[in-house]
């Protein structure tokens, strides 16, 4: 049962960083790729309809955590304290930004959310990133199950580590990029003209990128933990997760420069999926790796009772269906590239 | 007190209750804007619509603000109180995981398609978009309220062999029956927000000579609903908790009412001031006999005082509990006041023209927020000092491993944000209340999605 729901949690998390992933990437290249009025407009269009669901997926994933993994939810978060804190207050100016912006027609009113929109999201993308660098790397859990990160110590891996070390800063601009060239697939995708185009190249220019990070990142890994390894070794069908990463990013590379914006698009969608399927692969069945490993939190030790776990499993699966029907209609309402309609006022362009 | 626990405490009092200011307007607007539209759909009359309209962009604005004020409480849980998610997550994790997969979803489809979708839409297709912001935020509500009716009064859990807490049954935790009044009391606390609002707005209107024709159709609405809310409010759904605090918490009961010593017949202090020091109300002004009556029926009644009961059982600040129960109390026989003065006026046809009538209309948007605030003081005041009713308390539930200076770095940042959004919220909500019911813009329009 405890199996199952590690399952349930990792799609979950991934449905979030697929869904919201594209969003954050869009807001990350905002400033960059959509020069006019019209075209940041135009991005937000994209996104306006979808990114608060998007988002629903974050903490239905944290809340879903919370009650089969109380521990694990209790230990990560207040450990966490700072960081996600942070997270927090970027979600919040994120938000704000969004669906205030459009409220006044005003220049200096827009530039300013406009940055407020970009910032956090390219914030929010590195945070992510180097949330997962955390617990791919593993924290100073002790006997009582908790400990407390500070932001900070020395770049430098040592005993007493930070949220932010070199090796969490590189998973963070991993994701960073990552994303980008998501939204940039996203946006390809839902918009044409200038903005279209300028989205492909931004998404060009990225997959280099991408592509030398995954590596070192996998490099990087290996070496600061070459226990990851295990879960491949024992079941090399595992291996095939690597291989579906590598096969997506050439699939990007390739089908990007051909206007084929939906496979590329999917492509992408699959290799952050595949990503996290293969951190989750090799964490399993640990969910939070102490420093000594004696203290691992694992699904074991902190999963709840199987009673309400199979209970659970009852209502969250109607209510998934449901969510995922939701979901079907409102991305089918939204379907097709956006345009601006002429506007009759004038003014602001 | 220990500095850390009163600093998680305040974080998390502070952030909910700034959280709280928006839901009690959107759930209480998305009933009414439900009747606006259904009258609108019925009687094809465009005012109603201009004013669902209207009211929807109001909506958008604090749904907004909601939904961004509203994360980072799912999260504090972890973050601020993880000794309490540890001990008790596996069961209220549940209630709190369904109301992102229930209505959270839901919302969040249907919210873009109702503020953005109406030419999209068939006016019936429309109605429906409201229909479903209306179940999804008054589902969302049902289960905080289960979460918190669980802390109030636990119930369906066992204690597990690592001294944890687990689901024992499902039914008996989702349908606690703590959670079925309070969710009532709760709601209409949220409606006569909805409706002071919205008749606010219509005063300020008729006041000022503009937008007659929708200000009439805003307090005829808005009056009504909120006579009635207002009503049940107290009666059956205020009542009918505080004969569940009565029974599940009674020393919660004494300290709210100020009975320092227990006795027959009990008075009701209506106005006082707790005087923890002597054991008695200071300056009272008290009706003979009432409170044995609205607890037990009985004029002769005996109602036990906070002596009946250990010290270190006494929720912790007594005066502010005491207080928020009368303040709210207070306010809550106000609102049928006036709501019933309204009724009465706009029955006889005079009240569009009774220029005092609306300036108190008005004037009294205020108060309902206030109202729902002291209501939720006093149910989480009440509870202390336990965390789970008589099952942890709340010293023991915060994240030890969290700093004081972390606590209030955080809280600080959160008073510094919070700040910003409410200026903002306000002086959005302020322009589209100048801007009127009449004003046809619509910033971002769902229509330029067209599909190519």
């Amino acid at each position: 049962m405890a199996s199952l729901w590690f399952g349930i949690v990792a799609v979950m998390i991934a449905a979030y960083v697929v869904l919201d992933g594209f969003d954050l990437g869009a807001g990350a290249i905002y400033l960059l790729a959509a020069k006019t009025n019209e075209e940041r407009r135009l991005v937000l269009l994209a996104i306006g309809p979808v990114w608060d669901g998007n988002e629903v997926w974050l903490l239905a994933a944290g809340a879903t955590l919370y009650f089969a993994f109380p521990r694990l939810y209790a230990s990560s978060f207040s450990g966490f304290y700072l960081p996600l804190m942070i997270v927090l207050w970027l979600l919040i100016l994120r938000g704000v930004g969004i669906e205030f912006r459009a409220h006044i027609d005003n220049r200096v009113w827009q530039d300013f959310f406009d940055v407020v929109f970009s910032v956090s999201s390219i914030l929010l993308a590195v945070f992510f990133g180097a949330a997962l660098g955390n617990v791919i790397r593993g924290v100073p859990l002790d006997a009582t199950g908790y400990f407390f990160e500070p932001l900070w110590t020395s770049l430098r891996l040592s005993e007493h580590t930070g949220i932010l070390d070199w090796y969490t800063v590189l998973t963070g601009v991993v994701a960073l990029v990552t994303l980008m060239a998501h939204g940039s697939y996203y946006i390809a995708l839902k918009t044409d003209a200038d903005l279209g185009r300028r989205a492909r190249g931004f998404a060009l220019l990225c997959w280099p990128v991408q592509f030398f990070l995954t590596f070192s990142t996998l490099v990087a890994t290996y070496f600061i933990r070459p226990e990851i390894m295990n879960n491949y070794n024992r079941h090399r069908i595992g291996l095939l997760i690597p291989l579906v990463v590598v096969g997506c990013l050439a699939v990007m590379v390739w089908a990007n420069p051909k206007g084929k914006e939906k496979v590329a698009f999917v492509a992408s969608s699959l290799y952050i999926t595949f990503m996290l399927v293969g951190a989750a692969f090799a964490l399993y069945p640990v969910v939070l790796p102490g420093r000594d490993h004696q203290y691992d939190l694992t699904i074991y030790n902190t999963a709840a009772a199987d009673h309400g776990l199979r209970v659970a499993l009852a209502w969250w699966t109607l209510a998934a269906v449901l969510a995922v029907g939701y979901f079907v209609f409102v991305y089918r309402m939204f379907r097709g590239k956006i345009k601006v309609q002429v506007q009759a006022e004038e003014g602001h362009s | 007190m220990d500095s850390a626990l009163l600093i998680h405490r305040i974080h998390f009092a502070f952030t909910a209750t700034f959280h709280y200011l928006f839901p009690q307007l959107t759930m209480g607007l998305a009933l009414l804007i439900v009747v606006l539209k259904t009258i609108a759909l019925r009687r094809s009359d465009p005012v109603y619509n201009e004013a669902a309209r209207f009211w929807g962009k109001i909506f958008g604005i604090n749904f907004a603000l909601g939904v961004v004020t509203g994360i980072p409480m799912e999260f504090q849980f972890g973050t601020n109180w993880s000794h309490f998610s540890r001990y008790a997550g596996a069961v209220i994790g549940q209630t709190l995981a369904m109301e992102g997969m229930f209505a959270f979803f839901l919302e969040s489809a249907l919210v873009g398609l109702f503020l953005f979708g109406e030419k999209r839409l068939s006016p019936k297709g429309h109605w429906w978009t409201a229909v479903a912001v209306f179940t999804g935020s008054w589902l969302s509500g049902y289960f905080i309220i289960a979460t918190d009716a669980f802390m109030q009064y636990p119930v369906g859990y066992y204690t597990a062999a690592d001294g944890t807490l687990q689901l024992a049954s499902f039914w008996a935790f989702v349908l606690n029956p703590w959670a079925g009044w309070q969710y009532a009391h709760n709601m209409c606390g949220a409606v006569t927000t909805g409706a002071f609002v919205m008749t606010s707005v219509g005063a300020f209107y008729l006041l000022s000579g503009k937008f007659i024709e929708h200000a009439r159709v805003f307090i005829k609405v808005s009056v009504i609903t909120g006579c009635l809310f207002s009503v049940l409010q107290i009666f059956p759904t205020g009542d009918e908790q505080g004969k569940m605090v009565t029974d599940l918490q009674p020393v919660t009961l004494a300290a709210m009412e100020g009975l320092f010593h227990g006795q027959q017949g009990a008075p009701l202090v209506i106005v006082g001031q707790p005087n923890e020091q002597e054991g008695k109300i200071d300056n009272p002004i008290e009706v003979p006999r009432m409170l044995s009556m609205l607890t037990y029926r009985r004029w002769n009644a005996h109602v036990r005082g906070l002596d009946a009961f250990p010290r270190q059982d006494w929720p912790g600040n007594i005066p502010l509990l005491y207080y928020s129960y009368h303040v709210m109390v207070g306010l809550g026989t106000f609102f049928i006041a006036i709501m019933a003065i309204s009724t009465l006026l706009l029955w006889r046809g005079k009240l569009f023209h009774a220029r005092w009538m609306l300036w108190i209309l008005l004037l009294s948007a205020p108060f309902p927020y206030i109202a729902n605030t002291a209501g939720w003081m006093t149910a989480e005041l009440g509870r202390q000092p336990w965390l789970v009713y008589g099952l942890m308390r709340t010293a023991d539930g915060y994240s030890k491993f969290v700093s004081a200076g972390n606590g209030m770095f955080t809280l600080l940042g959160f008073m510094g944000i919070y700040m910003v959004l409410g200026i903002l919220g306000l002086f959005l909500v302020w322009r589209e209340i100048e801007q009127g019911p009449e004003a046809e813009h619509a910033p971002v329009d769902f229509k330029t999605a067209e599909a190519r």
